[in-house]
């Protein structure tokens, strides 16, 4: 620390070089995480940092204005909100609208349409890509995996209400392939009208959009295992099957748990304008979820204090899922999302 | 006998040059199920594309005389181009969903750009910062308080409340902050040792080595304005105003209305004419997609699997 005293009075961004240069340090990837020397005055730091400092303001700015200050905009989920008094001068009524919501069978048929609606994407969404990545990996031709991951990532850059007009022209009453069925004499099926089915729907739909794309980081840890890990089981006799189960699985197992935990805090998004499109065709019995409850009862009703109540009681839950899957990972010894990240 | 030996040899000793020696080859069954699944997949992505763009080029008579759909337009037409371009509306919207992709995504880039270079090297408030950043992972502030920001700044009916939300990304944020915080310590010394300034170290060092990232960075920003949807459908009441997303949910999606709402007589059929529409909103992802896509995977790497 010494060292950087001396040079201190100068005050000139070169000052920074004896910290990053100091013999015995071990080097540190994270750079930020190198301690400051505490002797620089904050007001040094400042001066130092001027422009750096500077480059932050832009952002800063977008994460107070759309992010921060609307979070407290939240308080009006405690208040009976009036848009002509505003925030400062509707009155506040504690947990009343919480306490309205889960008297309300429209919300509570939201909620559990969201558990539900998310629990098929949980099961049957994650596994997917994963085998997917696991089939492309084994490919030989180069050119061949090329091409299918060229395919496969496309969707991810289409809309929602692009894909949404791509199944409805396949699947839809006047659809591609109801006119098939109706060619050969059966029955059309209503699969973008049914409500029973619509779970089922929403899944392939996200398959369809996201799955091959979701695949590209499962395709990174691959490539990423050791080959040596392969040829040693192969020697010791494992087989294929024994190999993926005792290799290619293990290596996988970080990138699986932290997709894992993402999935598990974005259980209560369920997917908004998947929903909000399709809420007419298949009823809102089926296709309500707590974003378009939201939606509806706060921006179309008029309703500003129980949407926004809505909103918090769904932001503040899928939060602490977050938390708390994060918090096992941890437990399994595992990085999860934000463990050594945060430098 | 002899066969049964044979085979196994055969397997023993197959060896495929493009295939580490470690990796058996797979039996014909597990090939074909593989290969089956694949192609599968990706017919599943082609077909609707290309009885879209198809049905779109196709004259009435095909379209009636196939039910509905075409695989192969025979006499291949642009009049269901021509009569949604007559009309005001797709017009406009294509003007509105291009003004907001090329300003929201060069702004969301120079808002990005500096804030990931802040915050990769050792700075005051960098770390605060970054938490405060990856935060808005965890949570939203939710739809209606996002609505009355938008409202209280004065920003509905306004091009803006569709760019402003959407200039920054916690995840293109880690991308980025990733990718630079691997920039050699000692190019930036050597660089201020010369005497140049924080920001012309930004914009003369740090930018010209990061072209990959910040291409796929653009990228996602320019898709995710190309594609928004529903901000619109929150903050913009006046149709002049509609991005091209809208326009085809109301148009495509809930096709209510229909032709009279396009500002058209409908003199081409109206399934191509939907179909149009739908390739007018699909074709600038399309032409963009393959110049950007060799830089994926490094760019999402970089972010998302750490170390």
């Amino acid at each position: 620390m010494n060292s950087t005293t001396k040079q201190a009075p100068d005050a000139l961004p070169s000052q920074r070089l004896p910290v990053a240069a100091k013999p015995n340090r071990v080097p540190n990837k994270r750079g930020s995480k190198q301690p400051q020397p505490s002797s620089q005055s904050f007001r040094n730091r400042l001066r130092r940092d001027k422009q750096m400092l500077l480059m932050m303001v832009p952002g800063v700015a977008f994460l107070l204005l759309f992010f921060y200050i609307p979070i407290l905009g939240n308080v009006i989920a405690f208040q009976d909100y009036q848009p002509f008094l505003g925030i400062g001068n509707s009155m506040f009524v504690g947990w009343q609208n919480f306490s309205d919501l889960f008297n309300n069978p429209d919300f509570i048929r939201a909620f559990w349409n969201t558990l539900y609606l998310a629990a098929w994407q949980l099961v049957l969404l994650f596994p997917i890509p994963l085998i997917l990545a696991l089939m492309v990996d084994s490919l030989v031709s180069n050119r061949v995996r090329r091409i299918f991951q060229s395919i496969a990532y496309l969707p991810h850059f289409l809309s929602w209400v692009l894909v949404i007009a791509f199944f409805q022209q396949m699947l839809g009453g006047a659809g591609f392939v109801n006119n098939v069925l109706r060619d050969m004499g059966l029955d059309p099926i209503p699969f973008m009208s049914n409500p029973d089915t619509f779970p089922l729907l929403v899944v392939v739909q996200m398959i369809w959009k996201d799955a091959g794309w979701a695949m590209i980081i499962f395709l990174a840890a691959l490539a990423s295992i050791d080959a040596a890990l392969y040829e040693a089981a192969a020697v010791d006799g494992a087989g294929r099957w024994r190999r993926m189960w005792h290799i290619t699985l293990p290596g996988l197992r970080p990138v699986i748990i932290l997709l894992l935990i993402l999935r598990i805090g974005d259980i209560l998004s369920v997917g908004f304008e998947q929903y909000i499109l399709q809420r007419d065709a298949v009823g809102a019995d089926a296709a309500e979820v707590l974003d378009t409850f939201a939606y509806y009862t706060g921006v179309i009703g008029g309703g500003w204090s129980s949407g926004a109540a809505a909103g918090l009681a769904k932001g503040v839950v899928g939060a602490l899922l977050i938390y708390g899957a994060n918090k096992l990972a941890h437990r399994f010894g595992e990085d999860g999302i934000f463990a050594r990240k945060v430098g | 006998m002899a066969s049964t030996l044979l085979k196994r040899n055969d397997k023993a000793l197959s060896f495929d040059p493009k295939r580490p020696p470690w990796q058996e080859r797979p039996s014909l069954l597990q090939q074909a199920i593989k290969s089956l699944v694949l192609i599968l997949f990706s017919l599943s992505i082609l077909l609707p594309i290309l009885l879209v763009v198809s049905t779109s080029l196709a004259d009435n008579e095909q379209i009636v005389e196939a039910g509905g759909f075409v695989l192969w337009p025979e006499r291949p037409n642009l009049d269901a181009y021509i009569t949604i371009f007559k009309g005001p509306l797709v017009l406009q919207s294509l003007g509105v969903s291009l003004f907001i992709t090329s300003v929201g995504t060069v702004l969301a880039l120079f808002v990005t750009i500096t804030m990931a270079y802040a915050t990769s090297r050792p700075v005051l408030f960098g770390r605060p910062i970054v938490i405060a950043v990856l935060f808005t992972l965890l949570f939203t502030p939710g739809l209606i308080p996002s609505f009355l920001m938008i409202r209280q700044l004065g920003l509905l009916d306004s091009l803006w409340s569709l760019i402003l939300p959407g200039v920054f990304a916690a995840f293109n944020f880690v991308v980025m902050r990733a990718f630079f915080m691997n920039i050699p310590g000692e190019l930036i010394e050597s660089a201020r040792i010369d005497g140049a300034t924080d920001w012309q170290i930004l914009w003369r060092i740090v930018v010209p080595l990061s072209k990959a990232v910040i291409a796929v960075v653009g990228l996602f920003y320019a898709v995710s304005f190309w594609n928004s949807f529903f901000n619109a459908l929150l903050y913009i009441n006046d149709q002049s105003k509609w991005p091209i997303q809208l326009l085809l949910r109301n148009f495509v999606v809930q096709s209510s209305g229909a032709a009279e709402q396009l500002g058209i007589s409908t003199t081409a059929p109206p399934q191509s004419i939907q179909m149009a529409v739908v390739v007018v909103a699909l074709v600038p992802i399309l032409m963009v997609y393959p110049f950007l896509q060799r830089h994926f995977t490094k760019g999402v790497i970089t972010g998302a699997v750490k170390g």
